[in-house]
Formats: structure tokens, sequence, C-alpha cells
């Protein structure tokens, strides 16, 4: 025993080292990768400093003033910040539930087609909005929606509405549209991994729930259901830290004049005021990668208490 | 009575809902297509008829005007260029770098595996924001060049998650015989194991190539005074607002000299830029599906 406990670090010992020259090549190669990491992901943290100061160009990370927490307190003191900080979690979280009941609808509908050239075309046609950019997108929304756009059409052919709507001219439309767009963008693509999940289930499991009569609303309800559940908590926990990254590009394109006021969300200000105040956009940054942060460990957290799947 | 439903396999139930289910989702289909299919129909149609805004799923008084003017405009001809030149070298060097970590990463007696590992899943999470970047980049002297859209973005941990997955889960022994020939690390991965993963290097090639393709904020943000580093996206969100703030309504535009109208330049400056790939994704599908499995459940 105990020559076998001396014996074993010097034994590791020459074995690293004959390990070291053998994967030379390879440790070099991954200290080149950690210098880039360094200093295209990690030194941008250290630009946090700059929250916590008055930063100035000409006075750099170290010769700029220390003002503690002050640009915090101006956030939070800020009437336009809180009305920022309501549009982004309105809509994040719109959007999250919008985008997510769409898509595990739609994967569960197209995993009960049969024909399988069908579902082949259905879903082909379902992941194209997910490659056309934002500026695509929102010029297509702004056009459905203007004036004598298809949506007016539409519900004037249908007598739903007497006169046309301006939908970019009320503020009430905006969340709406904005969580519309997001819907038409992503159903296809986020119902990817639903519908994996649903073909992985094991087939015997239906045939003995047709066996015991069950119709098809109680194989969904029983099987397919359970069945994704665990997905949909991971994918729900994965994707609640980006309640606070409610979008930046739908509402900077559409967002315009009239509907500043709801559309605004953190990445717009940070836009607009972070450019001329670095320390004030540094903080507003710090301040949404805290609230990602946050959301995540608390889902984590309640999954874990609820005896659910949980990412860590 | 629930016995005879189930020999005779379909009831009246079940035929309801395959009915239902199959229009709801013929529905989708036009939801989805329409307006793709109405921007190209109004992109095609002669300027005094796309005023009216009477277009549906056909032009009319079919023209190729508008093309001709999108493809005439210097800043559209130009995106399109710095566009191209950019998806192809991102997509290739990305994919190279990218592919590399994650075998260093996936060999099992790498003696810094889950150090490095660790290092690059911090940045999945962990970022400075826009203003620390912003003043990198110009540290860098990257703001206003070309390179400011390759060389960021070069390393990416979620690409390394996907890469690193599907290598992990090839046999060893590929890897064995070969080292007993006398193969090195290099050769193993080139010769080796690089074959193997053509599948999942498509995965991230395509990936990045329509990351790159569609983006508009780094050229807004680092070359909006450079001009001729702008890219297509760019150009066309100038090109989409410049219209929108000329003419507010589209009525009162009647009076152009010109018969191609703004209705029909957005309409094709839109179909150009989406065109190559929406040729393309179709034959990548089953790509980027096993892609995103492999990369979305992970343990």
């Amino acid at each position: 025993m105990s020559t076998i406990e001396k014996n074993a670090p010097t034994l590791k010992s020459k074995l690293n080292k004959a390990e070291i020259k053998r994967q030379s090549v390879l440790l070099i190669i991954a200290g080149l990768y950690v210098i880039y990491g360094i200093i295209f992901y990690y030194l941008p943290l250290f630009g946090w400093i700059m929250a916590f100061q008055n930063y100035k160009l000409k006075d750099g990370f170290f010769g700029s003033e220390f003002v503690g927490l002050k640009w915090f307190k101006f956030l939070f003191e800020d009437k336009t910040f809180i009305r920022i900080l309501r549009n982004t979690l309105a809509m994040g979280v719109i959007n999250l539930v919008a985008t997510t009941v769409t898509a595990i609808g739609f994967a569960i509908l197209l995993s009960e087609v049969r024909n399988m050239m069908g579902k082949k075309i259905v879903q082909t046609i379902s992941y194209l909005p997910h490659f056309l950019s934002w500026i695509v997108v929102t010029s297509i929304v702004r056009d459905a929606f203007s004036l004598k756009g298809m949506i007016n059409e539409l519900l004037l052919n249908l007598k739903l509405i007497k006169e046309p709507i301006s939908y970019f001219m009320h503020t009430k439309y905006f969340w709406p549209i904005v969580a519309i767009s997001n819907v038409w963008k992503e159903t296809g693509w986020n119902a990817i991994i639903y519908l994996a999940t649903i073909t992985a289930i094991d087939p015997s499991l239906y045939e003995a729930a047709a066996m015991d009569g069950a119709g098809r609303w109680q194989k969904i309800k029983n099987i397919t259901l359970p069945g994704i559940r665990s997905t949909i908590i991971i994918l729900l926990i994965m994707n609640i830290g980006n309640v606070i990254n409610a979008g930046f590009e739908v509402q900077y394109l559409l967002g315009l004049g009239v509907l500043k006021p709801v559309s605004e969300t953190i990445d717009i200000y940070v836009l607009n005021y972070g450019m001329a105040n670095f320390s004030l956009g540094t903080a507003a940054g710090i301040f949404k990668t805290f609230v990602s942060m946050v959301l995540i460990f608390l889902f984590n957290f309640i999954a874990k208490k609820a005896g659910e799947e949980r990412l860590f | 009575m629930f016995k005879k439903l189930t020999k005779s396999k379909m009831s009246g139930w079940d035929w309801a809902f395959v009915i239902c289910n199959t229009i709801f989702l013929v529905l989708f289909c036009v939801v989805t297509l329409y307006p793709v299919l109405n921007t190209l129909a109004y992109s095609f149609t002669d300027g005094q008829e796309a005023i009216l805004r009477n277009v549906h799923l056909l032009p009319k008084k079919f023209t190729t005007s508008a093309y001709s003017k999108v493809f005439g405009m210097q800043g559209f001809r130009r995106g399109l260029i710095v566009t191209v030149s950019r998806t192809f070298l991102a997509s290739v060097l990305s994919l190279a770098a990218n592919a590399l970590l994650a075998f260093i990463i996936s060999r099992k007696n790498f003696i810094f595996k889950r150090g490095l590992s660790l290092f690059w899943v911090i940045t999945m999470y962990a970022n400075g924001g826009l203003i620390p970047s912003v003043i990198l980049m110009t540290k860098l002297h990257l703001t206003g060049t070309f390179w400011v859209y390759i060389i960021p973005g070069l390393v990416s941990a979620f690409n390394i998650l996907v890469l690193r997955t599907y290598m992990s889960s090839l046999p060893d022994s590929y890897e064995e015989s070969a080292q007993l020939d006398g193969a090195g690390h290099l050769t193993i991965f080139a010769r080796i194991i690089s074959p193997l993963c053509k599948p999942v290097y498509a995965t991230v090639f395509l990936f990045v190539a329509v990351f790159h393709w569609n983006s508009w904020f780094d050229a807004m943000i680092y070359n909006r005074l450079k001009p001729q580093n702008t890219t297509l996206q760019y150009e066309l969100q100038k090109l989409l607002s410049s219209l929108t703030q000329l003419n507010p309504s589209a009525d009162s535009s009647g009076k152009v000299t010109d018969m191609t109208t703004e209705i029909q330049v957005r309409a094709a400056a839109t179909i150009a830029t989406m065109l190559p790939i929406i040729c393309l994704y179709p034959f990548l599908q089953r790509y980027f599906v096993t892609g995103l499995t492999i990369g979305g459940v992970k343990e």
C-alpha cells in the first residue's frame, strides 16, 4: 500500500513529462487559442471597470476617476430607463411564451402527419423565414401591416373591421406586432428540437395506448407532452436568461417615431446613450448580464426543487 | 364499442383531426410563403401598377426595371461584394479554427481538457457588452476595416460544442491505428478526423455563413463612415429607410418621372438579398437539423 502511494506521484509526473512532450503541438496551438480568447472575450470583461468610473478616452482605464455606483444609481433614478426596463421585460416574456407555445404546437401537429412527403414539404417551408435577416423581415412586416397592406386587406374582406387601421401609429399594437414577427420568423426553426424529441419517443407506448383505446388527444396529452417535457424545461431555462435580451433588431427597425415609448429596449438605450457616455452604457450592459444570470440560476433552482430536469 | 373503433383504425374523430390538421398546416405554409411571394410579385410589377397596391401572387405588366435599378446602385453592388467575400472568408476560417480547437478539446488524454473547455464555455455566458467591445476594436485598430467582420467572431463556444460533441462520438479505433502507424496529431486531425466530420462541418459552415450573410449591425457600428466596407444588408437597410423617409405615404408618389417606384425597388432589393440563402438552405436541411439536435441537447 505504502509503496504504491510513494511510487504513484513519480510515475504520474514521469507520465506527464512524456505526455507533455507528446502533446507539445496540441499545447502550443491551445495556447494560441487561449491568447485569442483572452483578447476577444476576457479583455472586454475587464472593460466593466468603466461602469464604476467617469471614463474618459484620454484618461484611459487607469487614469479615469472612480465614482463607485454612481451610474447604477443614475440608471434607477432615470425614468427613461425604468420605462425601457419595462418594455424589455414585457416584450421578452411575451416573445418567449409566444414562440415556445407555437413551436411546441407546430411540432406536435406536424408529428401527427403520416404522409412523409407532405411532412417534408411543410417542414422545409417552415424553416424559410429563419434564414431571412431582420432587415428583410421587418420590411415585410412593415408592408403587411401598412394601411393598404395584406393584414388590413384581409380583415376588411372578412368584415372584421370597417376602416383600415394604421398599426404603426398606435402604441398598443406594437408589442403584439413584435411577437407576431418573432413567431413568423422562428416557429419552424424552434420546432426542430421538439420534433426530434417526439420522433425519439418509443413507438410501443403509442401502440399500447391504442390497444387501451386511447384517442389521438389522449395520446398527445399522456405520451407526447410528457415525452418532450424535459426538453421544454431545459430550453426554457436556457432561454429565460434571454428575456432581458428582448431583442434589438425588430424594435430598432420597426419602433420609430410615436412608438419609441413602448419600443425602446435596453440594447437600444445602450446604443443611444452609451456611445456618448461609455460609463453609463457599460453599467446598463452589466445590469443586463446580471439579470440574465440571476434568471437562469433562479429557474434552474426552481426546476431542481420541483424535481424536474435542469440545466446544471 | 371501443374495440371496434381501434380495429377499423380510423374513427370519425380521427378523420376530423386529420382534415383539420391538414387545413391548419396548409394555412401555416400560406402565411409563411405569401409575404415572400407577394414581395417577389411586386419586384417584377410595373411602377404605375405597383402604386395601386393591387398585386397579389402574380406580377402585373411584367418588368425587370426594378432589378436593373437596384443593381445599378453603386452602394448595393459594393455591399454585395463585401458580403460575399466576408461570408466566404469567415465561413472557411471559422470552420477551420473551430474544428481544430474542438479536435484538441475532444482528445481523451489532453492534459488541459477540462480547463480549456471551461475557458470557452464561460465566454458563452459572460460577455463584456457593446461598449467595451467597441473600445477594444478601436484600440486594436479594427474599426473601419474589413477585418472587424472576420477576426472577432472567429472562434465561438457554441460551434466548438457542436463540433466537439460530434468528434467525441467517433470511435477511438481510427485514431489509435493511425497513431500506431506513427501519425502526428495534426495528421490525424487532417487525414482521419476531418473526413469523418463532413456532416457536422457542413452544419457549422451553414450556421456561420447565414450569420455573416445577414449581419448589418457590425457594419453600422464599425464601418458607418467607410462606405467601401459596408455590407449588403446594411445597404438594404439604408435603401429601405431612405425611401420611407422620402415618401411617407405611398400614394403621394404618383408623379414619378421614372416608371420605377419605391415599392418595386424595395421589393427587388429585398428579394435580391435573400435569394442566395433561400436557394441554398433546402439542400442543407439534414445538416442543420442534426447540428441543432447535437448542439441543443447537450449533456
